[in-house]
C-alpha cells in the first residue's frame, strides 16, 4: 500500500506509508551564509536571515528569494556565517553598565527638554 | 489591423501564454516537496512569476477580442492549448524539472528581449516588463546548471540524462509557425527559426562550460504538434486538475 493524501501531488509519488526514518548523511548538508539587504542606496545594509547553500552565488540566488522578493531592495550581502565573528552570550556581563557616569549617557544631557519645548511652541502656531 | 495580421499576432501571443500557464502549473507542483526549503520557495515563487506572465498575455488576447483570461485559461478544450510538449511533461525528479526551468527560461528570456522591440506595441510593453523577472530567473537556472554541472559524478550524470531527454522536448519550442512571414515582414516578431539559432548558441556556450556535452540539434527530431493542438498524454489530466475547482461554479466571484 502506497500513501493516500487529499494532495493528488503526494498520491502520485505512491510513497511508502511510513516514512524513511534513515538519518540524513552529513554530505547532504550545505553551510549556511548570512543574508544582508538594502532597502535604499545609501542605507545601512540590514540583516535580514540566513540561507543553506554550497557557495556565495547559489546563496544570493536562494537569498534573492527569500528576501527581496516582496519588500523593497536594491542591493544584498551575503557573508558565510564562519566568517562572522561573533562573541558568546556566556561573556554577556562584558557590556553591563552599572557605575554611576550619568555623565556620559545622552539622557544625560538636558538639551531635549529644550527641544521639546522648542517643537511644542512652535507646533502651536 | 487585417484579419490576417490579427490572427498572426493572437496565435503568437496563445503560443507564449499557453506556455507560461503550464510552466507555472507545472513548476507550482514543487510547492511544499522541493529539495530544500530555500528553493522550494525560489521555485515557487518563479512559478507565480509565470502565472502572472500568462495572466498579461491572456489579457491582452481578451483586449484584442478573445474572451476573458480566467475563460482562456480553465475552459478551452485540450486541442485549442497551442503549449510546446516540454511544458507539458510531469516534473520527475528535480533534475528533470531543472534543466527543463533552464532549457525553457533562456529561450524565453531571448523571446522577450527580441518583443522588446516589436512593432505591436501592446506586446513590447509587456516584454519589457518581465525584463527584471526573466533576469532573476534565468540566473537562478545558470547558477544551478553550473553548480550541478561540477558538484559531482552524480550530479553530472543526472543533469546530462535530463539534458538528453528535455532536449528534442525543448526544439520544439521553436515549430514553426503558419504566420511566420505575415509576423516577421511587419516586424511583430523575427521567427521561430532565429529564435531558435540565438538560443542554441547560447545554450551552447553556458553547457559546455558547465561541463556538459550538448546534443547535436541535427540528430534530433524535435518534439512538434504542440503549437497545432496535438499534446502529449500528460495535458489533459494537468488541465483536468487545474480547472477542477473553477469548474465547480465558474461564476463564482473570487
Amino acid at each position: 500500500m502506497s500513501l493516500k493524501s487529499l494532495d493528488p501531488r503526494i498520491t502520485r509519488e505512491e510513497l511508502p506509508e511510513e516514512p524513511d526514518s534513515s538519518p540524513v548523511e552529513n554530505i547532504h548538508h550545505w553551510v549556511t551564509y548570512e543574508v544582508f539587504h538594502q532597502t535604499k542606496k545609501g542605507d545601512r545594509h540590514i540583516h535580514v536571515g540566513s540561507v543553506h547553500a554550497p557557495n556565495h552565488e547559489m546563496a544570493y540566488i536562494l537569498a534573492k528569494e527569500q528576501f527581496a522578493r516582496r519588500a523593497d531592495c536594491v542591493s544584498i550581502w551575503i557573508v558565510k556565517t564562519t566568517d562572522v565573528y561573533q562573541t558568546n552570550y556566556r561573556d554577556e556581563d562584558i557590556y553591563a553598565n552599572n557605575q554611576e557616569k550619568m555623565y556620559r549617557e545622552a539622557g544625560g544631557y538636558k538639551v531635549m527638554e529644550r527641544i521639546n519645548k522648542y517643537k511644542k511652541e512652535h507646533q502651536k502656531k | 489591423m487585417t484579419d490576417d495580421k490579427k490572427f498572426a499576432i493572437q496565435d503568437l501571443i496563445f503560443r507564449i501564454a499557453d506556455d507560461q500557464l503550464i510552466i507555472g502549473h507545472r513548476n507550482s507542483e514543487w510547492t511544499g516537496l522541493g529539495p530544500i526549503l530555500e528553493e522550494d520557495i525560489a521555485f515557487s515563487s518563479m512559478a507565480q512569476d509565470k502565472l502572472g506572465h500568462a495572466l498579461a498575455l491572456y489579457t491582452l488576447l481578451n483586449e484584442t477580442g478573445e474572451k476573458d483570461p480566467d475563460t482562456l485559461a480553465f475552459t478551452r478544450e485540450e486541442n485549442e492549448y497551442k503549449c510546446c510538449h516540454l511544458v507539458e511533461y510531469p516534473i520527475g525528479e528535480y533534475d528533470f524539472s531543472l534543466m527543463r526551468h533552464f532549457l525553457f527560461d533562456s529561450s524565453e528570456a531571448l523571446r522577450f528581449g527580441m518583443l522588446s522591440g516589436s512593432s505591436f506595441e501592446p506586446l513590447a510593453k509587456i516584454a519589457r516588463k518581465f525584463r527584471g523577472e526573466l533576469r532573476y530567473h534565468t540566473m537562478h537556472a545558470d547558477t544551478w546548471i553550473k553548480q550541478l554541472g561540477s558538484a559531482n559524478e552524480e550530479s553530472r550524470e543526472r543533469m546530462q540524462s535530463s539534458l538528453d531527454k528535455c532536449f528534442p522536448l525543448a526544439l520544439g519550442i521553436f515549430e514553426p509557425s503558419d504566420y511566420e512571414e505575415i509576423l516577421n515582414a511587419d516586424g511583430i516578431f523575427p521567427g521561430e527559426k532565429y529564435l531558435q539559432d540565438a538560443w542554441l548558441d547560447h545554450i551552447d556556450q553556458l553547457l559546455r562550460a558547465s561541463g556538459f556535452s550538448m546534443p547535436d540539434p541535427n540528430n534530433v527530431t524535435p518534439s512538434y504538434g504542440g503549437r497545432k493542438g496535438q499534446h502529449t498524454e500528460y495535458l489533459k489530466p494537468l488541465l483536468e486538475e487545474m480547472s477542477e475547482v473553477y469548474k465547480i461554479d465558474p461564476e463564482a466571484e473570487w
